[in-house]
C-alpha cells in the first residue's frame, strides 16, 4: 500500500471542514446511500468537499483502515468520523447535524456553504 | 438473511428488538434494526462499528451489497 495515499486521505480528513467520501462525483452519484449522504449534508448547507473513491480500490481500503469503518460513504466534520449515510440521515433529521456543524465551524457556517472536490487518483 | 439475523443474534443476545428486513428482495440488499441496552452511552459511530463488526463476514464476502442500520438504546 501507497503511504503516499493514505497520507492524502488523512490530509483530507484532517484538514477538510466536510468530508465525504462517496461512490461518484455530486454530479454523477453512483450510489444510493452516497446520495443520501450528500443529501443530509446538503440540506444542513454544510460546506462539502467529496472525494470519488471508484478510481482507485486502495482509496477504499486506505480509507477503512484509517476510520475503522468498513462501507462508503463515511461522513467526516473537522476531522472527525460522523458515520455513513443513516447516521447523517438520523442527525440531519433531528437538527443534531446543523448543530455539529455549527459546533465545528462556527454559527455562519453556512456562508461559508463551497463545494470542492478532491482527486485522489 | 437468515444468516444475518443468527449472526447478529450472536452478538447482541440481549437485544430487545432486531430485525433483518430484505429492502429489495434480491437477498443483498439488507436493512438491520438492534435495540439493545448495550448501546445506552455510546455513540452513534460506536453502535453501528458493533453491527459492523458482527456482520463483518457477509460484508466482506459480498453477501451484503448494501446495508442500512438502525440502532437504539434503551
Amino acid at each position: 500500500m501507497s503511504t503516499e495515499l493514505k497520507d492524502r486521505i488523512q490530509d483530507v480528513i484532517d484538514h477538510e471542514p466536510v468530508a465525504l467520501f462517496m461512490k461518484g462525483t455530486p454530479d454523477l452519484v453512483m450510489c444510493g446511500n452516497s446520495q443520501r449522504a450528500l443529501d443530509a449534508l446538503r440540506g444542513a448547507g454544510a460546506p462539502v468537499t467529496t472525494v470519488n473513491v471508484l478510481p482507485d480500490p486502495a482509496i477504499r481500503q486506505e480509507l477503512s483502515a484509517i476510520s475503522g469503518w468498513p462501507t462508503i460513504p463515511q461522513v467526516f466534520i473537522k476531522g472527525e468520523l460522523i458515520g455513513g449515510a443513516d447516521i447523517a440521515e438520523e442527525l440531519a433529521a433531528s437538527g443534531e447535524l446543523e448543530r455539529k456543524l455549527s459546533e465545528a465551524l462556527g454559527p455562519d457556517y453556512r456562508g461559508r456553504a463551497v463545494q470542492k472536490t478532491e482527486f485522489l487518483s | 438473511m437468515e444468516r444475518l439475523e443468527a449472526l447478529l443474534r450472536d452478538a447482541f443476545p440481549e437485544a430487545s428488538d432486531l430485525r433483518v428486513v430484505d429492502r429489495t428482495g434480491t437477498g443483498d440488499h439488507f436493512h438491520v434494526l438492534v435495540r439493545d441496552d448495550g448501546f445506552d452511552g455510546l455513540s452513534l459511530v460506536e453502535q453501528h462499528k458493533l453491527v459492523y463488526a458482527a456482520l463483518a463476514e457477509p460484508l466482506r464476502d459480498g453477501t451484503i451489497h448494501e446495508l442500512r442500520i438502525t440502532t437504539k438504546g434503551s
